[in-house]
């Protein structure tokens, strides 16, 4: 991204004046308060928002509206909101809409559907409608739809929110895991520890800090200007529990 | 649950009725599209005062009914939901006709009334038919089907993005009124005021939501034509299930069979 900004039509400026570059492979952890432009930046790189000033590559492919099937070929997006990512009556046709467009043969769609719900542990989830899931169940299905796609570049929206202790350790352990490049714009700031070797801290629609994952996130003065704080694994325990 | 989350499940549970397997719901969806038309296409052809000559129809539908599986409380409630349309349809009937046409014992009835419960009859034959289609079937199997009959992919696309869209606004209605609710525990619905706002943010929020929904769609590749997954395939069930269907509405159609009974017990 070079200089990008961009100003919803009702005025309110969520980009202003972003840079950086991520090189294949990376894994970067995207921090910042409630509407610092997390999820701006991440529906950048996926072509929903087009910059209104500046420029955002994707590999070779600058992301515009002529451009946009070659990058979402590439790219894959999941949503903050799982209800956004899920519209077909049952999570298997869900899961298996991506790879339906990209013209797969049908025994290959079985297959990569079945690989993505294992992924996210929701494979006994198949032939439920997405509609009637818990809201932990609809965000791995929602992840799940977006595995099947098998992108280089994996955009995660919060994907720890909602899931439970078991379900959040088996994301971290698959984030590091997975070879291609991923975004992870996330509050859960250990899981950023855990999954992400660098790290861009947002405030107010600019990047204030861009570095390794574990000298910023242990900068309290740089968290508490981004309106952030310590990971909770480094703030100590203020409860000592009674012997 | 409020009305809306139990229509909701309702569509739903006549969606996943689909999943059972019945030996109708084993059929080729074509096979099943083409024998829905034809009833349709019969039920629509009777004028509208032959009360009689429709109902061996009911025939047909009953064995479809009971190859499908699907419980018959579900069907009874879904019509009754769909009636009161027919009945707003035909409701003037007795007004405009009112000339003398039937006599039952002493009771007469009037032409008008033929043909209000003919329009009813015909409604509910045509509603039975439709759902047990999409109960046995699913609405993603009938379009893929539709779409291989030769209709417009662009209309079939417009079909399932429509069917998908009820169940967004629904959803966004539902969640406005449970937030409402919690807010103002005292109300059981909200005041006229209140209800006019909500009305213009809900508008505003399903097309919000519809926008991004639609933007995960083209994330995930959709090019304008949703794809159906499981393939069809048409054997000889299909084959002797489409004969024996289009021939009984033939039968039904050509043959006036409560005459015929009729004319066999005298
Ligand atoms: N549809 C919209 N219309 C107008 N303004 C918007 C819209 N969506 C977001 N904004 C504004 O853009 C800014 C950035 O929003 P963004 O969603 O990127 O924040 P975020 O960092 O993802 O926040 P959160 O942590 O709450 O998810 C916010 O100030 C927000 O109010
Ligand atoms: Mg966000």
């Amino acid at each position: 991204m070079r200089g990008v900004r961009f100003t919803f039509p009702d005025g309110s400026e969520a980009l202003r004046g972003v840079d950086f570059t991520i090189h294949h492979g990376e894994s970067v952890g995207l921090v910042g308060a409630n509407g610092a432009g997390k999820s701006s930046i991440l529906l950048h790189l996926a072509g929903v928002y087009l910059a209104s000033e500046g420029e955002v590559r994707v590999g070779d492919w600058p992301v515009s509206r002529s451009t946009l099937v070659e990058v979402r070929r590439r790219v894959g997006l999941v949503f903050q909101d799982p209800d956004d990512q899920l519209f077909m009556p049952t999570v298997f046709q869900d899961v298996a809409f991506g790879p339906a467009n990209q013209h797969l043969p049908p025994p290959e769609i079985e297959q990569r559907v079945g690989e993505a719900l294992a992924h996210v542990g929701a494979e006994h989830l198949g032939q439920r409608p997405s509609h009637r899931l818990s809201g932990g169940e609809r965000r791995a299905v929602a992840l799940a739809t977006v595995l099947a796609l098998h992108p280089d570049i994996l955009l995660l929206d919060e994907p720890s929110a909602g899931l439970d202790p078991m379900t959040r350790r088996r994301l971290i352990r698959w984030l590091g895991s997975f070879e291609h490049t991923r975004i992870v714009a996330s509050h859960d700031l250990d899981l950023v520890l855990d999954s992400c070797e660098r790290t861009l801290v947002l405030a107010a629609g600019r990047i204030i800090a861009d570095g390794p994952t574990w000298s910023l996130l242990t900068d309290a003065a740089l968290l508490e200007r981004a309106g952030l704080e310590l990971p909770l694994r480094l703030q100590g325990s203020p409860v000592t529990p009674h012997r | 649950m409020t009305p809306i989350d139990r229509a909701i499940s309702h569509l739903h549970s006549l969606d996943a009725s689909a999943r059972l397997d019945s030996p109708l719901g084993r059929l080729d969806a074509r096979a099943k599209v083409l024998v829905t038309l034809g009833f349709l296409v019969t039920v629509a052809s009777f004028g509208r005062h032959q009360l009689l000559q429709p109902l061996p129809l009911v025939i047909l539908l009953s064995a479809g009914w009971a190859l499908s599986e699907i419980p018959v409380r579900s069907l009874g409630f879904r019509l009754a939901i769909a009636s009161p349309v027919a009945v707003l349809i035909g409701m003037w009937n007795p007004l405009f006709e009112p000339e003398p046409m039937l006599r039952l014992g002493s009771m007469v009835v009037s032409a008008g009334w033929v043909s209000f419960l003919s329009i009813l009859e015909r409604f509910l034959l045509g509603m039975a038919a439709v759902l047990l289609l999409i109960g046995s079937t699913g609405v993603d199997a009938v379009a893929a089907a539709l779409g291989r009959l030769g209709v417009p992919r662009v209309l079939v696309t417009q079909l399932l993005l429509l069917y998908r869209y009820v169940f967004v606004l629904a959803a966004e209605v539902e969640r406005m009124l449970r937030a409402h609710s919690l807010r103002a525990p005292n109300r059981p619905r909200p005041e006229l005021r209140t209800v006019r706002s909500m009305l213009g943010e809900l508008l505003l929020r399903s097309l919000a939501r519809a926008e991004r929904v639609h933007a995960a769609m083209l994330c995930r590749g959709f090019a304008g034509e949703l794809r159906a997954v499981t393939p069809l395939r048409l054997g000889l069930g299909d084959a002797l299930f489409v004969l024996a269907g289009l021939g009984f509405l033939a039968l039904v159609r050509l043959a006036d069979l409560p005459r015929a009974i009729g004319n066999l017990l005298r």
